[in-house]
């Protein structure tokens, strides 16, 4: 067990991190992110509010949508990365377990009078459930079916008797779900899900924190604290894509400034050979100057890759360009190449 | 966890374990369950010499990278190819196929100076 944003939560279960991550490749994995926080914004203001809040275009989104975004400060720094739900009476914000208690203080100091922020974090239970399988899953145990729910659209379901706001989002990169539920029914809908998944003959394991690490870093997803931070702006770490530009957004204009000058370092993938690249590591030249530093790595299970995520310097962030990874003294053989390592289910 | 009764110990959770005229290197059960799913092993050359204690490579988990050290004195016969190419045999049977390399021993004595197994029991909390 490793303690996670005042949370115990387990690295591995029993089953480990590398045989985890591919369960939920090929099967069903089950993910306790109770950690994650949910706000509820409401009132009358509360549209122009998440609008302004947030980066992400949100004025097009009607029930049952969702959509990510990025929440800045406004020199341009990511606070927090989250997913924005259009609910019929408001708009149910999820947030970064470690950020929670800012992101919230945040939303409250901007909130005009007509606008209320409340945070259901402790009333709400949240579970994700994801892999190849996890649709056919729930679809079988659920009252009512979410094959028919699209990507990044949520719906209302019975599973088990409990009432479920269920998203098909996720953070692994697979197909899937983001179930959230009154608290207390946690450990029932747990359990529930492995007895059923087993009972199916549908592989369904826990999985823990070491593979929740490793199924977002194939798929190319970001970590707040790794690739995007408070420190890093979303040009750099490659979110434009992220930000609507055609609104007005906290941040926006130290965005705009920054992309007038353009950025001296940017978010790369690199692909290092006799060794275990992790975070902190130094990149260098081919020449062995000091280039960046990898904010992330690990061996990838699906690809069979020893990766990193790094920023470095502009020049060098060109897929194919040849590089080394300092690991622990010595330097070894490394290439930058394309992110994601492994492609998400829904761009397939 | 497993120890086997043919090999003997270091504190750092190496082993060396005679076979024939040669000693055979590995970490045992308790080291690879600390560890957790090994990812990546580095080893020496076929030539290479080692003394008692040197660093022979690095296995790298999951979790961390830990440095490997020689139990015994040796000269370097053979390495373990199928442990670099699937370091998870670690994991799966550190003291047969998940063995790291083979030594031809410099000095015999040092074997008998290592942990036995009982003792190494009691260095891991298991008696």
């Amino acid at each position: 067990m490793a303690p996670f944003a005042g949370y115990d939560m387990p690295i591995t279960y029993p089953t480990g991190a590398v045989e985890e991550h591919l369960i939920t490749r090929r099967g069903v994995g089950l993910f306790d992110i109770d950690h994650m926080g949910q706000f509820e914004i409401t009132g009358q203001g509360a549209d122009d509010f998440v609008a302004r809040m947030v980066t992400a275009k949100v004025s097009d989104l009607v029930p049952p949508m969702a959509r990510y975004s990025l929440l800045l400060d406004e020199k341009g720094g990511v606070i927090d990365d989250l997913f924005v739900y259009r609910l019929p009476d408001s708009w149910w914000i999820v947030v970064n377990a470690s950020n929670r208690l800012r992101d919230l203080g945040w939303f409250k100091v901007h909130a005009p009078s007509n606008v209320e922020v409340a945070d259901r974090s402790d009333d709400t239970y949240m579970i994700a459930v994801q892999g190849p399988r996890a649709i056919e899953l729930i679809d079988r145990v659920a009252d009512s079916p979410v094959s028919n729910i699209q990507r990044f659209c949520w719906g209302n379901l019975g599973i088990d008797g409990v009432p479920v706001l269920f998203g098909r989002t996720g953070y692994t990169g697979e197909d899937g779900g983001e179930l959230f539920f009154p608290a207390e029914k946690a450990l029932r809908l747990w359990e529930f899900f492995l007895r059923r998944g087993n009972e199916l003959g549908i592989e369904t394991k826990p999985i823990g924190l070491a593979a929740r690490d490793s199924l977002r870093f194939e798929a190319g997803m970001p970590l707040h604290g790794h690739e995007i931070s408070i420190e890093i702006n979303p040009i750099e770490a490659g979110f434009k894509w992220a930000c609507d530009f055609e609104k007005e957004f906290v941040g926006k204009e130290a965005l705009l400034a920054i992309i007038e000058e353009g950025v001296n370092r940017k978010l790369v993938g690199i692909e290092v050979f006799g060794g275990v690249p992790r975070e902190g590591y130094e990149v260098a030249s081919s020449e062995g100057k000091v280039i960046g530093h990898c904010v992330a790595g690990m061996f990838c299970p699906t690809v069979k890759k020893y990766a990193a995520n790094a920023f470095v310097a502009s020049d060098f962030a060109k897929a194919g360009m040849d590089v080394s990874v300092i690991i622990r003294g010595q330097p070894r053989t490394a290439v930058v190449i394309k992110r994601p390592l492994y492609v998400p289910a829904y761009r397939r | 966890m497993a120890i086997d009764k043919n090999a003997r110990y270091l504190e750092s959770h190496e082993y060396a374990k005679p076979s024939g005229e040669h000693m055979i290197f590995g970490i045992s059960d308790h080291a690879q369950a600390e560890l957790g799913d090994v990812v990546f092993v580095e080893l020496p050359a076929v030539g290479k010499t080692l003394s008692k204690g040197a660093m022979f490579g690095t296995i790298e988990s999951v979790k961390a990278a830990s440095d490997l050290y020689a139990p015994v004195s040796g000269t370097v016969v053979e390495v373990n190819e199928a442990v670099k190419n699937d370091p998870s045999l670690v994991n799966k049977d550190c003291y047969g196929a998940g063995w790291l390399i083979k030594v031809a021993p410099i000095n015999a004595s040092e074997f008998s100076g290592l942990l036995d197994p009982a003792a190494y029991g009691k260095a891991i909390g298991e008696e």
